[in-house]
């Protein structure tokens, strides 16, 4: 019944709706049962109605847990269906496309790794596993599709992602769902669901320099190579093969050197000081955007150590 | 005018004869005067608030920005939100019905500290200066939640005059809430055991609890965020090395306890309501208490469901969400209880009644549609939507104001003496139950449309609900208006109350309305448990 009220288009949508209509109607009986009490009795004793008010105190324990327990299993019962399709909402699978978000006051900005760039818009394909990894340019925003029945919040100084398979062909509203400002309200777009084929056209038409590249013309342009380069005389760490590897810092502990590794190592780099070097990395802080972390994040995943394959 | 007064008032006379002068009010120590002073100030900033409902209400109207720009907007809800929260609601029955009631109902004298309660007041008049002076000169544009690094970092208005007001008022109810639980414990009268304690009282004691445990939370948050904005101490901004999260953590441990300040006080008032309007015990009185303070102790482990798409772990929004759900059985018995309590009653249809059903009903719905939010594959959907604004707006003002209200309507008589139109008073409850639905309940639908919360300018998708939900806010306003006319009327032409005229059970019925200053002629010795109303 639900369904009338909003599109549904996507993976999660039926779901969510089935579990939200569970819970509806269950809640339903609830107030039902209690209203009709209440009424019942409202009008049953009224002052001066000749109504049996005799033994009206017969207290019984079981009368209060059943309608404590009964109730609460039921809704329990809901609960762990809800914690079930959570856990999947969560979970993106190993071949869900990556597409890239940088949310700032008041737009979004989206890079699919072919290096297509994209704003207020996000275009996707039909029926294909696709994870958005995003991350905020400055205050909290959230990432919010009503038809995909789906939000996540976008951090500043953190990536969190979503991942959804979108099946039906259209255009659905994206709302910016956390107060981020002044026109917050107006931070909103579109997702464009296309056809396999279309898509891959659409990729095509709006292909540019890919994500990778991008990143290594900012390695040669901010001067990483200086320190980082293998001809380098200064005691830095080689970032070949650095993606998705164990790293030893100077406290002792460990740490795998994952999206926000590398962004923190790039923006705040005092914050965790690689074991056996030197504090001397400069903040790019203010220096460069979140988008242009994305493209050095994916320069280095690009680049495995000698000996490696590209995962 | 400030002549001092005459150090003993006649015999006889009643607290309000007191003293006429505004010295004898400013400086009182009579708890029940202090009620009086937070009345009247609670009412001045709900009036405010409700000004800033209704211009948001009336922006609404259509979907493009037409009344206001979006930052007068984003103002307006702010501080509807800032008011209604801290100067309304977590003062509300505590702070007025609390004070007046409490030392009555265990045949105390006064409050434990009574020097105390009246710097209370003064906290909350100081917190409240800063708010107005925040208001004056221009407002602040944050939300009432103040998330950062948005508050810290960002906005460009008056984030730390909002914040000191809110930090000040803090302390009110954290002084507020020591008395009462001094108070109970060492006060209660001969034979007033922990059992035979009126529930409004145990609700006192248990909102008590929260607040002094839950308000220096806020109080520290705020520090920080004055830290962060004032001296660029990285805390909550990540390019200062801090995380934006951990002040969600740290405000929502605060402001979920908060959303049980505002309504236990509610469950305490509504309780004394059935049982006066039934004439009848509560069912189930053991019950009743300990829900109370489980949930004023859950309701300290709930706090991360305000946050499951902030991008915490899958293990914590489980935990988080079970928590949820458990926090809502205690709810559950005490709205079953009630329904009980009606049964075999001798039910009379006062507005205090009427108010106190339809809270029972509201609260439900309300109370439901949490647990909604606390289905985390839900809350993914719902949450920051208008689904959210009807969830709490269901438990705030459709649980507490209308409790707080039905309060004022049973209590009237013992704090003024005098009776009010009771035909007008019942009609005003009832309004005020369709009035509020008719607000309320689209906001649910718009929610579940997906239409996000603090919107300027919305799709024109949503206008038919906004414009139903906007002209209930009309009905809902003339609701409000009326009992604060024919309430103020009574005090001049309202006919005498007499000692009680509910023929209602508890000590504070015992005595003279108005009661006289040190609340009875001598010290009552208690024989039975409360709602003892069968002969």
């Amino acid at each position: 019944m639900t369904a009338a009220l909003l599109p549904a288009a996507s993976n999660f949508a039926g779901s969510v709706d089935a579990l939200f209509d569970a819970l509806l109607a269950l809640s339903a009986l609830v107030v039902l049962g209690v209203f009709t009490a209440m009424i019942w009795f409202c009008i049953k004793y009224r002052r001066g109605s000749g109504a049996d008010r005799s033994n009206r105190h017969r207290r019984s324990l079981g009368v209060e847990l059943t309608w404590t327990l009964v109730p609460f299993a039921l809704f329990v019962g809901l609960f762990g269906w809800s914690i079930g399709l959570w856990e999947r909402m969560r979970t993106p699978p190993a071949d869900a496309a990556p597409v890239y978000v940088v949310a700032k006051q008041w737009m979004w900005k989206v890079q699919h790794p072919g290096g297509q760039r994209e704003i207020n818009t996000l275009h996707v394909p039909l029926g294909q596993p696709i994870r958005l990894l995003m991350t905020s340019q400055d205050v909290i925003h959230s990432f919010y599709v009503p038809a995909f029945r789906v939000k996540q919040d976008v951090l500043p100084g953190q990536y969190t992602q979503l991942w959804f398979i979108a099946d039906k062909v259209g255009t659905w509203h994206l709302f910016c769902a956390e107060y981020c400002g002044t026109d917050h309200s107006r931070m909103g777009g579109s997702i464009v669901v296309m056809k396999t084929a279309d898509y891959a056209r659409w990729l095509e038409a709006h292909a540019d320099v890919s994500m990778a590249q991008q990143g290594a013309a900012l390695y040669r342009q901010l001067g990483c190579s200086g320190c980082h380069g293998a001809e380098s005389s200064v005691h830095a760490p080689k970032l070949e093969g650095l993606y998705g590897r164990r790293v030893p810092l100077s406290d002792g502990s460990w740490v795998v050197a994952d999206d926000r590794y590398i962004h923190d190592s790039i923006m705040l780099p005092r914050k965790q000081i690689v074991a056996g070097y030197a504090p001397i990395m400069p903040s790019f802080e203010g220096r460069i955007g979140e988008d242009d972390v994305l493209a050095l994040i994916a320069w280095m995943k690009a680049h495995p150590a000698p000996g490696e394959r590209d995962p | 005018m400030t002549r001092p007064e005459s150090p003993v008032p006649p015999h006889g006379a009643s607290y309000l004869e007191a003293g006429y002068s505004l010295r004898s009010w400013l400086l009182t120590h009579d708890h029940k005067r202090i009620a009086i002073l937070y009345t009247l100030s609670i009412t001045f900033f709900f009036a405010l608030g409700g000004i800033a409902a209704m211009l948001i209400r009336l922006e609404l109207v259509t979907p493009n920005g037409t009344l206001m720009s979006a930052e007068t907007y984003n103002k307006a809800f702010t501080f509807h939100g800032i008011v209604m929260v801290w100067f309304f609601l977590i003062p509300s029955i505590p702070a007025t019905l609390g004070n007046f009631l409490l030392p009555l109902m265990i045949g105390a004298r006064d409050v434990a500290f009574p020097r105390l309660n009246l710097f209370s007041w003064y906290l909350y008049m100081v917190g409240g200066l800063f708010t107005i002076a925040m208001l004056l000169l221009g407002g602040v544009d944050t939300g009432w939640t103040f998330y950062t690094p948005f508050s810290t970092m960002f906005s460009n208005t008056h984030v730390i005059l909002a914040a000191v007001g809110v930090f000040v008022v803090g302390f009110s109810s954290i002084f507020t809430g020591i008395n009462f639980i001094v108070t109970v414990h060492s006060m209660r009268a001969p034979g007033m055991t922990w059992y035979r304690l009126p529930l409004f009282v145990w609700s006192m004691y248990a909102v008590a609890l929260v607040m002094v445990l839950a308000t220096p939370v806020l109080a520290m948050t705020l520090s920080l965020i004055a830290l962060e904005r004032l001296f660029g101490v990285g805390i909550f901004n990540p390019a200062l090395g801090g995380d934006p999260v951990l002040f969600e953590h740290f405000f929502w441990f605060y402001s979920h306890p908060a959303v049980y300040i505002m309504v236990l006080p509610a469950m305490g008032v509504v309780s004394e309501l059935i049982t006066a309007g039934v004439h009848r015990r509560i069912f189930g009185y053991k019950f009743m208490t300990w829900s109370m303070l489980a949930i004023a102790v859950i309701g300290f482990m709930v706090w991360g469901h305000h946050m499951f798409v902030s991008g915490m772990s899958t293990y914590a929004g489980v935990v988080f969400s079970v928590l949820s759900f458990i926090v809502a059985v205690p709810s559950a018995i005490k709205v079953f209880n009630w329904t009980a309590s009606l049964y075999k009653g001798d039910i009379e249809f006062s507005a205090p009644m009427l108010y106190a059903l339809g809270f029972i009903g509201l609260f439900l719905l309300g109370g439901l549609t949490g647990l909604f939010l606390a289905a985390t594959a839900l809350d993914v959907s719902l949450t920051q939507t208008y689904f959210v604004v009807a969830h709490f707006h269901y438990i705030m003002v459709g649980g507490s104001v209308m409790a707080y209200l039905g309060g004022i309507h049973f209590w009237w008589p013992k704090i003024t003496g005098r009776l009010y139109h009771a035909g007008i008073a019942r009609f005003a409850a009832i309004l005020m139950f369709v009035g509020f639905n008719v607000t309320f309940f689209p906001q649910y639908i718009l929610g579940y449309e997906g239409m996000p919360r603090r919107y300027h300018d919305y799709l024109p998708q949503y206008q038919m609900w906004n414009v139903i939900s906007s002209a209930g806010a009309v009905v809902l306003a003339v609701s409000y208006l009326l009992p604060l006319a024919y309430l103020l009327w009574s005090l001049r032409y309202g006919p005498r109350a007499g000692d009680n005229p509910w023929q209602a059970k508890g000590l504070e019925w015992e005595t003279p309305s108005p009661p006289p200053p040190h609340n009875f002629e001598s010290v009552p010795l208690v024989t039975d448990g409360p709602y003892a109303y069968e002969e």
